[in-house]
């Protein structure tokens, strides 16, 4: 498991995944299905990239008013007969929502996916105030009973194999038969749905995030794929929404265009089987719904990212189609970032929640491909931000030292043509001649990251430069 | 000073405005009356008959399976017929919706059917969709009196009613059917908007129908 | 009374020179069958894009002006990498904000800058050149030329020209290949994670050369390459373009 956010044990984790042969299968997999998912889905919709620009509009608009989206958003949720609380960071949310369950005297609590709740850390709050909420997304059950954390946005248990996940529900569901099979992912499947049956229907408080909240309306929406998210919303007596405040949309209108762009980037799938709008509790001759709705908005840092250049990271939607197309998470998957978002929306994210001190190596580890940035719905301009985190971390020194003196000698050597002239050609014949015959070294000094994976290419011997001049060339 | 207070006066120190400056209120109050429509997907915008044939495409594709029906009073028997089809008890529930309610019921003598909310034990309920989305295949159910949201979940087959006539092509008709009926910036407890039947990849990747939600959903469509 | 011919100066980069002259050779050549001459000011060094890369904007923009002094007096720049292209024409003019003169200069070069295969075809629509190369080569897309410059189709334009030479995709043309200038030594176990699946992309089409427009990108597949035994050949699009192919390819042993 990961050794938390830090740049010493990110190197670790690293080198952990790359050696976990099933973690690496389980992520090339995910490339197979949401990547060409993705591709295809969007191919089928000619409108796909004005959609794009018209989502990006959308939130822009929306952050630079986002006050008075979210005063709107209020005064619709009081006249439906709903509460709002406003959390200013993890701590005061998770005093919140404690409050509100001891309030109503709660002694099952479920929840729906949300990786809100996983940033403020619900669940261990929760817990050590004797209230255990049950996961119920199965992805989301699954690494609840292995006590692990979601490795990916979309797909929390990706790393996650069935042998594992049977061993797991023989380990903890007590009336498990030991002779049933469970062998396949239907038979999984089908005992994850009884357990998680019994525990819907005996909730006092269902738990979730919100996908949008609609100003318009004063609604919460929730998109799912397994319904246990309207389970979990619509049975309990007390229901309570949490979401950062840049879940704010203007309009029910607003809604269906970032909708038409999330589930195909995330999955491939036009819609999510279930787009749920909740609008305060249950009306006078309803004969079913929650009888509190509370709505819990959350600063936690947004705040700080408006008016500067992370802004447009409010703009993100956690469709996670950044993550499925970015080499790096490819190549060592989600727990390895050690954050509770990964992949190049989570290196964007992170310092702004936790500070750079913790965090700056995240930036770092991108090749600045920008194949992110191509595929993101909302057009946010990752590569960007990332060497934003990169000024900002050269500036505060935190950049290591090495890498300050490289670039200081680099510096030096290039705004001065005849030395650099002279470095670059005793350099190039000195490698040609230690390469000899062979086209390529296997070892270099000083470059024993390159060699210890590669050879190195030999230069040709004379520099352009030097065989230009030779030529009689200007 | 409150939370609330903290975190909008910091969100106006971030963007240096104020929350009372006439210019921003007047433009988030137009956009929040006016709601004006962005992108509209052409796929949808179909003349009738071509726009039902696509719903019925679409909800086909994500594993719904779709019956057309010429009248109301074809309902009991095509229900009856798919509990048959599929060794089911001769059994439902239903809501108090009126065009549920006043369907020649007694024409299944054999088909037992219930009235209310479900309380997890039935096997299959059935609903009447206010509309229907052809753009994805997507019906459109909403709480009130008559039809009960836990219907729509806990069954294990979810039968949907939906009258041909109020297929439309794209969701923005239906917000502006709804700004009709509820009123403007009002909305019912709970909308649904299901397309296909339940399901989770969350096993390897491995696409399974019937997570928690109903495992089949099975769509009337009327006329 | 004859027109002077427009002015071109090749940005030859700090990697092709010290690395493989003959890429730039073979710029020169494709410039000069166009029409052109070339001029190769003498002391150009780096364009700044480590500096750039790793948030030293200081240090990148001590280079950026050092660049534009030495090249805004041409009529057209060329450059045989999409990154070093990529570097001028997309970030240059971001160096200078809030300096109006330096921005002016900064954007007025960046609009004359053009990756070498770029030039031929969108600037020039050159026709089809004689080269000739019997085989069949893959083609690798370099992730700055791609995505900041646009360059897709401009390579296999060109590459369709040349006698004898048939071009298989590969399965994901467009993956970085994970060189990333300092990445691929700051992070060398996910670069090679990650130059090992393009690689065995490469080997899957069969071919037997691998062409890109960057010889950061090329200097690492090849090295991969190598380590791994293969025999594939590697080169830059341009020596192929320029009919410069028969010298020893990137990492290949000399006679």
């Amino acid at each position: 498991m990961s050794g938390g956010l830090s740049p010493l044990s990110f190197p670790k984790n690293a080198r952990a995944a790359l050696a976990n042969p099933p973690l690496l299968k389980a992520i090339a997999h995910i490339e197979e299905t949401l990547v060409n998912g993705r591709r295809r889905a969007t191919e089928a919709l000619p409108e796909f990239d004005a959609l794009r620009d018209a989502g990006r509009d959308i939130k822009a608009h929306t952050l630079k008013h986002l006050d008075l989206y979210l005063e709107a958003f209020e005064r619709k949720v009081l006249e439906a007969g709903g509460v709002v609380h406003w959390a200013a960071d993890a701590a005061d949310a998770n005093r919140i929502i404690l409050g509100i369950c001891r309030e109503v005297g709660a002694r099952r609590v479920t929840k729906g996916k949300s990786m809100i709740t996983e940033e403020v850390g619900l669940n261990a709050f929760l817990q050590a105030n004797g209230i255990t909420p049950v996961e119920t997304d199965l992805g989301e059950y699954i690494i609840q009973l292995r006590g692990e954390t979601p490795s990916h946005i979309i797909a929390p248990a990706v790393h996650v194999n069935k042998e594992q996940v049977a061993a797991d529900f023989r380990r903890v569901h007590a009336d498990l038969d030991p002779k049933r099979n469970l062998d396949e992912p239907t038979s999984l499947l089908a005992e994850a749905r009884g357990v998680l049956r019994e525990r819907f229907l005996s909730a006092d408080v269902g738990i979730t995030g919100a996908n949008f909240l609609v100003a318009e309306t004063g609604s919460t929406v929730i998109v799912t794929n397994e319904g246990n998210g309207d389970l979990t919303q619509i049975l309990p007596k007390t229901h309570i929404v949490l979401a950062s405040i840049e879940k704010v949309v203007p309009t029910l209108e607003d809604v269906a265009t970032i909708m038409r762009l999330l589930a195909r980037s995330a999955t491939g799938q036009e819609m999510s089987v279930y787009t749920t709008f909740s609008t305060g509790p249950r009306r006078a001759g309803d004969p079913d719904g929650p009888e509190a709705f509370h709505v819990v908005l959350l600063d936690n840092g947004r705040s700080a990212m408006l008016g500067n250049e992370f802004e447009d990271m409010l703009r993100c939607i956690r469709c996670g189609a950044c993550i499925n197309h970015c080499p790096v998470y490819r190549s060592i998957g989600g727990h390895a970032y050690g954050s509770v978002y990964p992949g190049p929306m989570g290196s964007v994210l992170t310092p702004s929640l936790q500070g750079l001190d913790a965090s700056a190596h995240l930036a770092n580890a991108s090749t600045l491909c920008g194949r992110c940035e191509s595929v993101c719905p909302m057009r946010i301009p990752l590569p960007k931000m990332l060497r934003h985190w990169r000024e900002k971390e050269f500036e505060r020194h935190l950049t290591p030292r090495k890498a300050r003196f490289g670039l200081a000698v680099w510096r030096f050597l290039a705004t001065r043509p005849s030395l650099y002239g002279l470095a670059t050609r005793l350099a190039a014949w000195g490698l040609a001649r230690l390469a000899g015959r062979d086209g390529a070294l296997r070892q270099v000094p000083l470059a024993g990251g390159w060699t210890r994976w590669r050879d190195l290419p030999a230069p040709e011997g004379g520099t352009f430069r030097t065989e230009w001049a030779k030529r009689g060339r200007t | 000073m409150s939370n609330r207070d903290a975190i909008l006066g910091r969100i106006r120190r971030s963007l240096g405005v104020s929350g009372s400056d006439a210019t921003r209120l007047a433009a988030t109050r137009h956009r929040l009356t006016e709601t004006p429509v962005n992108v509209v997907p052409a796929r949808g915008q179909l003349p009738s008959a071509e726009r039902v044939e696509l719903f019925v495409r679409k909800a086909s594709e994500v594993f719904a399976s779709v019956a057309r029906l010429d009248g109301r009073d074809d309902i009991p028997a095509a229900v009856a017929n798919y509990l048959r089809d599929r060794n089911l008890p001769q059994a439902v529930r239903r809501g108090d919706d009126p065009r549920l309610a006043t369907l020649p019921w007694d024409r299944e003598a054999q088909l037992a059917v219930t009235v209310g909310p479900s309380d997890g034990k039935d096997l299959v309920g059935i609903s009447h969709a206010d509309a229907g989305v052809a753009e994805t295949g997507t019906v459109v159910l909403t709480s009130g009196p008559d039809n009960p949201t836990t219907l729509n979940f806990l069954p294990d087959h979810h039968i949907v009613v939906i009258d041909a006539s109020t297929v439309a092509g794209d969701y923005e008709t239906v917000w502006a059917d709804l700004r009709r009926r509820f009123g403007a910036g009002a909305m019912p407890r709970t909308v649904n908007l299901v397309t296909g039947p339940s399901r989770s990849a969350d096993i390897e990747e491995t696409l399974l129908l019937g997570a928690h939600g109903p495992r089949s959903l099975y769509i009337l469509v009327v006329g | 009374m004859t027109t002077p011919k427009p002015r071109v100066a090749l940005f030859v980069t700090c990697l092709v020179d010290f690395f493989r002259p003959t890429v730039g050779f073979s710029a020169v050549k494709l410039l000069e069958d166009a029409g052109y001459d070339v001029s190769v000011p003498a002391d150009q060094t780096c364009c700044g894009q480590p500096a750039y890369n790793s948030g030293d904007k200081a240090g990148a923009r001590a280079l950026a002006e050092r660049v534009i002094g030495l090249f805004e007096g041409f009529d057209h720049v060329v450059i045989p990498s999409g990154s070093c292209a990529g570097m001028i024409k997309m970030h240059y003019p971001d160096l200078f904000s809030g300096e109006p003169g330096w921005r002016l200069r900064a954007e007025a070069l960046a609009a004359k800058t053009h990756e070498l295969t770029s030039f031929l075809v969108d600037v020039l629509g050159v026709a089809p050149l004689p080269a000739t190369w019997e085989g069949t080569a893959t083609y690798h897309d370099s992730c700055s030329g791609l995505r900041e410059l646009g360059v897709k189709q401009q390579p296999r334009r060109l590459l369709s020209a040349v006698d004898g030479l048939a071009v298989k995709e590969m399965r994901d043309p467009e993956a970085c290949c994970g060189f990333g200038g300092t990445f691929c030594v700051k992070y060398d176990e996910i670069s090679n994670a990650i130059v090992e699946r393009k690689v065995a992309d490469v080997r899957a089409t069969g071919a037997d050369l691998l062409l890109a427009g960057d010889l950061g990108c090329l200097l690492n597949i090849a090295g991969k390459l190598k380590r791994e035994g293969s025999r594939i050949e590697v080169r830059h699009v341009a020596e192929v373009l320029a009919g410069m192919a028969s010298g020893p390819a990137i990492g290949e042993t000399r006679k």
